[in-house]
């Protein structure tokens, strides 16, 4: 009875959104204040019947309703809590149900917080939401029904993938879809002043609190799922430039460029198509995502169970979104000029360059990303494209990013002075420079992580050069206090935000310089690496509750002090038929000792074990991002009402 | 209301052209994903697909034991060199994409095209029953238990079927199910043109 509520909930959201599609879209293009009133109200209905529909698949997972078919594919009775409702979106169907459920949360947040946009924004804004909610609700419906009964049901379940069973991944498809999603808003902003012809501060000032938002949480989301990877698969590394990785790195660069442009647009008046552009193609970035993962056309080890007809609803889906508001685009944003001007070198021109640079970044990913599957298409040839080319592609875009990106905040609006501005950084320079010589002598011919420790060096310490000059906490340092309260949050959460990246590149840099060995060892052996000596004390059994585990145990010593004993898994599932590998990491903030066990042979195992050095402070750098996102996102002015709009001065009523 | 002058820096069309870019990148993107959806369906376009080294190269060498009461011959590599066309399909009584595609294996087997089947890591009992029940559509038949040659010829997995031409050469390789669209658009025009 349960999953045919969730079924009757989602048909009757599909018909909600069709209404909220064409009463928003409609009532702002006659001005019917009435039709527009309506659409707020709508965007909540909507949000309520997915709610219940998603409510729905959860119950029918937590009390294992074997009717479901995919309940059956995917959960098991033997599963604990936690896992039985994260199944509910580790799998195609229950993931596009939280997709459409986020969607519909996003649509209630612009209904609820955006009594102070103008009406006919509002309408449009919630009209293009219902639209986008329209196609991926009728994609369910039509294609990915979650809630397909099976008859006679099974006696059980066929069990989740072993290797989703996991807090961090628990987590991590939410975190990303409201990132993607999150961006679904300022695509439908975008796509509101093309059909409105306006773009000014107003609408900067709409829109950077979304982006704002969505790439904070796509931060948080691809840093969780880099961690994931790092300590549950077993590989030592926290990133493959796997496609599917990259289609989550696309939207998080052009959403990055988005956020940043949107400040020139909201201060200035400058960038308005570049920064409509952003936000068509961070949105646009989000469903190429979604249609690489779900179509099948690439090989991964991501995708999810695939078939060609969704794929081809998708990309009708893609068509009509991205194609739709780049054609848009390319009829209306003649119609937006700019009115303020600059000089190459003001806070303006960093932030173009800061632009140019991600998006020449995302361009690599994307042609990286998609050469594979385009030179299989058209030539008939298999290769793949690995980090080598990443790296040394993306590298000396990187270098001038991170370069400018300390010097941008410190540059003055519309007509700056280089100098000056290089003078208050000089010593964030010096200690680049001292940690790139440093790293040289001691490392040798590393040009990779000297780089890196230089970069992060100039970061974080320009970051905080940056707060300092701003609280006078050299010239005035009495005042400094009253003057660091009195700093918009937005300038701490930037200055956070950029010394986050900082802290990433130092575990990155850090992580250049990991080793790893890989040995036979016999219990009462050891293995010394990395000035570390790590000795097998024993191989034993270990039962769990729904696997049977081997466990070794390692000692690590340094010299004859015990540092840590790590326990190192094998696991089987014997009902998925899949063993995991389940690595023993211990941290000590400067270095990961990370264990891995593999398969025994002669009385002994094989042992996997790596240094990392500053391995956490990646995802930690990452956190730290994000903080910044959402302390900027606290400030005042994001909250309080825009400035009043200004009359249309030049633009072509719809 | 055409009141959107365009900045005197840049020229209208050079502007217009600009905006249309995205779309038409969208659009030509948007096409190969369609080629490639439309590929995935009739197995032109595989991003799974792993390519064989040895296209366009002589079958290794082998010889192995006939299958014991299938009544057919046993297959060495000197039985490949026919003078036409045979196809090798290495096969298993535990698999399923096996029994998927036996039918079109059977058809072509009626329709006179010569096929040679390897038993790969099957009991030769199993075997036995595995054809008893779905018909046998080979000429000759060897059984590799240790599974030693199907190493030798770089096998993805069972079912995997080769065509190899009247010289002994390997032209064309399905790692996966012959299915009926894989008959109609790859084998059977490669067959007509005698590979």
């Amino acid at each position: 009875m349960i999953p045919e509520i969730g079924h009757f909930a989602l048909a009757l959201a599909l018909a909600l959104a069709l209404v909220q599609a064409v009463v928003g879209m409609v009532g702002a293009q006659r001005a019917d204040a009435r039709l527009m009133a309506a659409t707020p109200a709508l965007a909540a209905g909507l949000l309520v019947t997915i709610a219940a529909a998603f409510a729905c698949l959860v119950w029918a997972y937590v009390a294992n309703d074997t009717t479901v078919l995919n309940v059956v594919q995917n959960s098991h009775s033997a599963k604990p809590l936690l896992y039985k409702i994260s199944g509910a979106w580790g799998n195609h169907e229950g993931s596009m149900l939280l997709w459409v459920l986020i969607l519909a949360l996003c649509g209630g947040a612009v209904a609820a917080f955006g009594t102070n946009l103008p009406s006919a924004l509002q309408a449009r804004v919630l009209a293009v939401l219902a639209l986008v909610a329209l196609g991926f609700l009728g994609f369910i419906l039509g294609t990915s029904n979650p809630f397909q009964r099976i008859w006679p049901p099974p006696l059980d379940g066929q069990g989740l993938n072993p290797v989703l069973q996991d807090p961090g991944l628990a987590f991590h498809p939410p975190l990303l879809y409201l990132g993607y999603v999150g961006f679904a808003v300022t695509y439908a902003f975008a796509v509101a002043a093309l059909i409105e012809g306006r773009v000014d501060a107003a609408w900067g000032r709409w829109v950077r609190p979304w982006a704002l938002a969505a790439w904070s949480f796509l931060t948080l989301g691809i840093a969780l799922g880099s961690w994931w990877a790092y300590y549950e698969l077993g590989w030592g590394g926290y990133w493959f430039w796997d496609p599917v990785e990259n289609a989550s790195l696309m939207p998080w660069l052009a959403g990055c460029a988005l956020l940043h442009s949107a400040i020139v647009v909201e201060k200035r008046e400058a960038l308005k198509t570049w920064t409509v552009f952003l936000a068509l193609l961070a949105f646009g970035m989000s469903l190429l995502g979604t249609f690489l993962v779900r179509s099948g056309v690439l090989n991964s080890v991501h995708a999810f169970a695939n078939d060609p007809a969704r794929g081809t609803v998708i990309l009708i889906l893609l068509t009509l979104y991205i194609g739709g508001g780049f054609l848009l685009f390319a009829w209306r944003a003649q119609a937006m000029l700019p009115t303020g001007v600059f000089t190459p070198i003001s806070r303006e021109g960093a932030l173009v360059l800061n632009n140019l640079l991600l998006c020449s970044i995302a361009a690599v990913v994307l042609v990286g990303t998609l050469y594979p599957m385009f030179a299989d298409l058209v030539l008939g040839e298999k290769f793949s494209v690995g980090p080598p080319f990443f790296n040394t592609a993306i590298l000396p875009l990187a270098v001038p990013l991170v370069g400018a990106m300390a010097l941008g905040p410190v540059l003055s609006w519309k007509r700056a002075r280089l100098f000056p501005a290089l003078q208050r950084l000089w010593w964030a320079a010096l200690a680049g420079l001292g940690a790139l010589a440093l790293c040289l002598a001691l490392e040798g011919q590393r040009i990779g992580p000297a780089l890196g420790f230089g970069a992060a060096a100039w970061t974080i310490l320009a970051a905080m050069a940056d707060i300092a000059d701003r609280i006078a906490l050299f010239s005035r340092p009495r005042a400094a206090w009253a003057r660091a309260k009195g700093l918009p949050r937005a300038a701490w959460g930037g200055a956070l935000a950029h010394a986050g990246l900082g802290v990433m590149i130092l575990g990155l840099a850090g992580m250049g310089l990991a080793t790893d060995t890989l040995r036979l060892v016999r219990p009462g052996e050891s293995v010394a690496l990395a000035g570390l000596d790590y000795r097998l004390v024993s191989l034993a059994d270990a039962p769990g509750p729904n696997f049977s585990a081997r466990r070794a145990t390692v000692e690590v010593r340094d010299g004859s002090r015990l540092v840590t004993t790590l326990m190192p898994e094998r696991r089987s599932f014997p009902l998925a038929r899949m063993t995991t590998t389940e690595a023993a990491i211990h941290t000590t903030w400067l270095s990961d000792l990370y264990v891995v066990l593999g398969e025994e042979r002669e009385g002994g195992a094989v042992l996997r074990i790596h240094n990392n050095p500053l391995a956490p402070w990646i995802w930690l750098g990452g956190a730290i991002m994000a903080l910044g996102g959402g302390l900027s996102l606290s400030d005042r002015r994001m909250r309080v009402s825009a400035p009043a709009v200004r009359p249309v001065k030049a633009g072509a009523r719809a | 209301m055409s009141e959107a002058v365009p900045s005197p820096t840049r020229s209208p069309w050079r502007r217009r052209g600009l905006l249309l870019a995205p779309v038409a990148v969208a659009g030509l993107a948007g096409a190969g994903f369609y080629a490639m959806l439309r590929g995935l369906g009739t197995g032109r376009y595989d991003p799974r697909g792993v390519p064989s080294a040895l296209i366009g190269k002589p079958a290794p060498d082998f010889t192995l034991p006939p299958l014991e009461g299938a009544d057919r011959p046993g297959l060495a590599a000197a039985d490949l060199k026919t003078g036409r066309p045979v196809l090798v399909n290495f096969f298993a009584s535990w698999c399923v994409p096996c029994v998927i595609e036996h039918p079109q294996l059977m058809r072509m087997a009626r329709e006179g095209v010569p096929i040679f089947g390897i038993a790969y890591k099957d009991k030769p009992e199993d075997s036995l029953r595995f054809l008893k029940q779905h018909g046998t559509p080979y000429a000759r038949l060897g059984t590799d238990q240790p599974g030693r040659v199907a190493i030798d010829w770089g096998l993805y997995g069972v079912p995997e079927t080769y065509l190899i031409d009247g010289a002994g050469i390997i032209r064309w390789r399905m790692a996966g199910p012959v299915t009926e669209e894989i008959l109609a658009d790859q084998l059977t025009p490669l067959l007509r043109r005698g590979a």
